[in-house]
């Protein structure tokens, strides 16, 4: 019983823990580019950069906090920061979509085009944020780091294998379960959430019951703003900010929208899920659990990892692939917004 | 004007620039900029003939760069007798069972069509034996490759062949991993190309960095061998002295030069076919049939063409080209750096060079290719000295006038983002528009 316990707390440990709080994050982008793709139609490239820039305000905002003495005690002062973030994300989200995808709205371009244009604005803020922040890595998590130590774990239990939380992994959780609540919420019992999923739905039979479709836009940039930013800071907390990762976070956040169905709110958090999981499953080296469960003598030699962690990301391209060669419309398809 | 006079022109303000360089920085850095804009125009020559010819959007162009990359590799190093005596024969074969699995795989998923449910777990269990039967072979001997002297060589070496031959091994070796993705791909809708196109350059990047034993991973691969003659082998050469002598210049900058020129002679003679080839196959009938599938899938289609065929075909062309491209710009470094690849420079700046350039048009591309490597280039000096010219009034020691002198080097990832922006707003047909035909 001891040996199944200790299992389950290295698991706990290395992979499920780690996986909630990463699969938390990994959602709560992919529906961002779920909402932009069911009202606006495109694949936006530039979501990743746009995470990247509400995290970049809501870590200089800390700084200017922190550098009046203000803190949350415990919480990182970033939590405080953060609706300044937001607000400024939703700020350059209206201005972009002023600026730059209007125009293709009005003139009814293919999404193709729309994509290349996202691309632009992807170079654009990618150049903007180097150019604020610089190139390098910003740690900002000023709070107590641990909720629960491995080895406070080990005492109170007297298992052999600690269990350790950290704080911005708690916090990433309980953040996305708010959001998600909240985004349901209004989708589902507001009517600005309902005239979005009817415009979602059939655009022409939403104008015609006259549903202001620039009004429909705006909400969206506005929840997909306010969701980037909370994505990207999050992500920030719980590993560090680097301008850099947020390219790579991009591909995992596709899988999970498409994975899930895109254009699908609750196709997109089962999607991010599904990929933070099977990330870390596909690359958590299975050495020490089988030796707790296997039986004494039968311990296997290598670290029994399916993919070695350097190829992690890769995961959610396999997966991405399956899905598209088994079901291309996703797991939970047929329901949009 | 007429459009003959503009290309000229256009190429004509081209060669100004360069000679610009030429005489105000210097001619070794203007030549260096002349032979990536030679790899450029090539690659987005590629790049053209999927978007420009027939509409699709591949997210992965630096992902072919590297296999490109990796042929020159493989095709020019000396091979390692010892790493193949330590785990060649054991790697081998080991990649052979994996290629055996995935042939069983192929065809459990063929021939199990009517077996509902049941014919993704047999699929599923073929594909996971297979996997733990390679692994099991393959890992000891990559191991054993990996151990011998890790600091010179630990990887198995390739084929000592000449390099040039690398060109064309990097488009074979682009053109089958284009074939794969566009078998997943293509046929579903565009974005989805997009995104696994994205992934799977990422993919071959991240093989790259890790397989050690195939290309040293992040310990790259260093001095490989060169089509041109060395600069201290000319500098001996008594022509050389002498001409160095009458031009007033000294010699080793004359030897860097003639190596340099000699490099743009071979770009230029590959973009020469590569343009013909693709000019060639637009005026065919095959290229009449891409712009008409380009223009409306759907009347196409009613016409009997197989669209997914011909968005398979294109798409393998396009990629082998920037395939070689990419083994022309590795032979060029004569080193492979794995970490070097980058998707903002290798994949969205062509995107950046064809959009301006024009799409569907050839020399548009090649211009674009031009243009856009020349001021992503001169971006750097350009907007330093921008940033010097709008700080001045400050302190010298300002913080603020510090950061901007700094980070100014980031302006050119704004400058190529607004530029895309603009040309897709204001001059979607780009430089040189495709024209009617």
């Amino acid at each position: 019983m001891t040996d199944f316990l200790n299992a389950l707390a290295l698991m706990s440990n290395f992979a499920i823990v780690p996986g909630l709080a990463y699969g938390s994050q990994l959602a709560l982008g992919a529906l961002g580019v779920t909402l932009v793709y069911g009202v606006l139609r495109f694949s936006n490239f530039a979501h990743g950069e746009i995470m990247s820039f509400g995290a970049m305000v809501t870590i200089l905002v800390t700084w200017a906090l922190q550098a009046r003495g203000i803190n949350l005690g415990p919480l990182p002062t970033a939590l405080l920061a953060l609706p300044v973030g937001i607000a400024i994300t939703i700020g350059l989200c209206l201005v972009t979509d002023r600026l730059v995808y209007r125009y293709y709205r009005q003139t009814k371009t293919q999404p193709v085009t729309y994509l290349i244009v996202s691309v632009g604005v992807m170079f654009f803020l990618g150049g903007l944020i180097r150019f604020i922040i610089g190139p390098n890595d910003q740690v900002f998590n000023d709070g107590t780091r641990f909720i629960m130590k491995a080895s406070a774990f080990k005492e109170m239990t007297g298992l052999d294998q600690g269990l350790a939380i950290k704080a911005s992994q708690s916090i990433t959780v309980v953040t996305a379960v708010i959001i998600v609540c909240v985004l349901f919420w209004f989708l589902n019992k507001t009517r600005a959430g309902k005239s979005m999923r009817a415009y979602s739905d059939n655009e022409d039979l939403a104008l015609l019951s006259g549903i202001n479709p620039e009004r429909v836009v705006m909400i969206t940039w506005i929840i997909a703003g306010a969701l980037a930013c909370i994505a990207g800071t999050l992500y920030g907390l719980d590993k560090s900010y680097k301008p850099f990762t947020f390219l790579q976070l991009l591909l995992p956040i596709f899988a999970s929208a498409i994975v899930g169905g895109i254009g699908n709110p609750f196709g997109a958090i089962a999607g991010g899920f599904v990929i933070a999981f099977s990330e870390l499953f596909v690359t958590f080296a299975y050495k020490k659990v089988l030796a707790y469960l296997l039986p004494i003598g039968f311990a296997p030699d290598g670290l029994v990892q399916l993919l070695s962690t350097d190829y992690k990301f890769s995961v959610s391209f396999m997966i991405l692939v399956i899905v598209l060669l088994i079901k291309p419309t996703g797991l939970f398809s047929g329901r949009t917004l | 004007m007429t459009p003959r006079a503009k290309h000229l022109s256009l190429f004509g303000m081209m060669a100004l620039l360069l000679i610009m360089v030429g005489l105000l920085q210097s001619w070794n850095v203007a030549l260096t900029i002349l032979n990536l804009c030679l790899i450029s125009a090539i690659m987005t020559l590629g790049v053209n003939i999927q978007w420009g010819y027939a509409g699709l959007f591949n997210a992965g162009v630096m992902g072919f760069t590297a296999l490109g990359g990796l042929a020159a590799v493989l095709v020019s190093v000396p091979a390692v007798p010892e790493a193949w005596q330590a785990g060649g024969s054991r790697t081998m074969l080991g990649l052979c069972f994996g290629g055996i699995s995935i042939g069983i795989a192929v065809v459990t998923w063929l021939k199990t069509a009517n077996w509902g449910k049941n014919r993704y777990w047999l699929t599923g269990a073929v594909v996971a034996a297979g996997y733990a039967v390679m692994r099991v072979t393959v890992d000891p001997g990559i191991a054993a490759i990996e151990a011998v002297e890790p600091a010179k060589t630990g990887f198995l070496g390739g084929f000592g062949l000449p390099i040039l031959f690398a060109w064309l091994v990097g488009g074979a070796f682009a053109a089958g991993a284009a074939w794969v993705v566009g078998k997943i791909a293509l046929g579903l809708r565009s974005d989805y190309l997009a995104i696994a196109t994205l992934g799977i350059s990422e993919i071959i990047i991240y093989f790259l960095k890790n397989e050690d034993w195939l290309t040293r991973g992040v310990k790259n691969v260093n001095g490989l061998p060169r089509p041109v003659p060395y600069e201290i082998d000319l500098q001996s050469a008594v022509w050389i002295q002498t001409w160095a002598e009458r031009l007033g210049i000294p010699v080793i900058e004359a030897s860097s030069i003639i190596v340099k020129l000699s490099y743009a002679a071979l770009f230029l003679s590959v973009l020469l076919v590569v343009f013909w080839l693709s000019e060639t196959a637009l005026k065919s009938p095959w290229g009449r049939m891409m712009r008409a599938i380009r223009d409306n899938e759907i009347a196409a289609s009613a016409m009997g063409k197989d669209i997914t065929w011909r968005h398979l075909q294109v798409f393998v062309l396009g990629s082998a080209v920037v395939g070689i491209a990419g083994a022309m710009l590795t032979t060029l470094d004569g080193q492979f750096t794995p970490a070097s690849y980058q998707p903002l420079r290798f994949t969205f700046l062509i995107w950046v060079m064809v959009i301006v350039g024009g799409s569907g048009n050839n020399l548009g591309a090649v211009i674009g290719g031009f243009v856009i490597w020349f001021f992503w280039i001169e971006a750097e000096p350009i907007g330093l000295a921008l940033m010097d010219l709008i700080t001045a009034g400050m302190d010298t020691d300002s913080a603020l006038r510090h950061h901007l002198m700094e980070n100014a080097a980031h302006m050119r990832l704004m400058t190529m983002g607004l530029v895309l922006l603009l040309a897709l707003r204001f001059a979607p047909q780009g430089l040189i528009p495709e024209g009617k035909r």
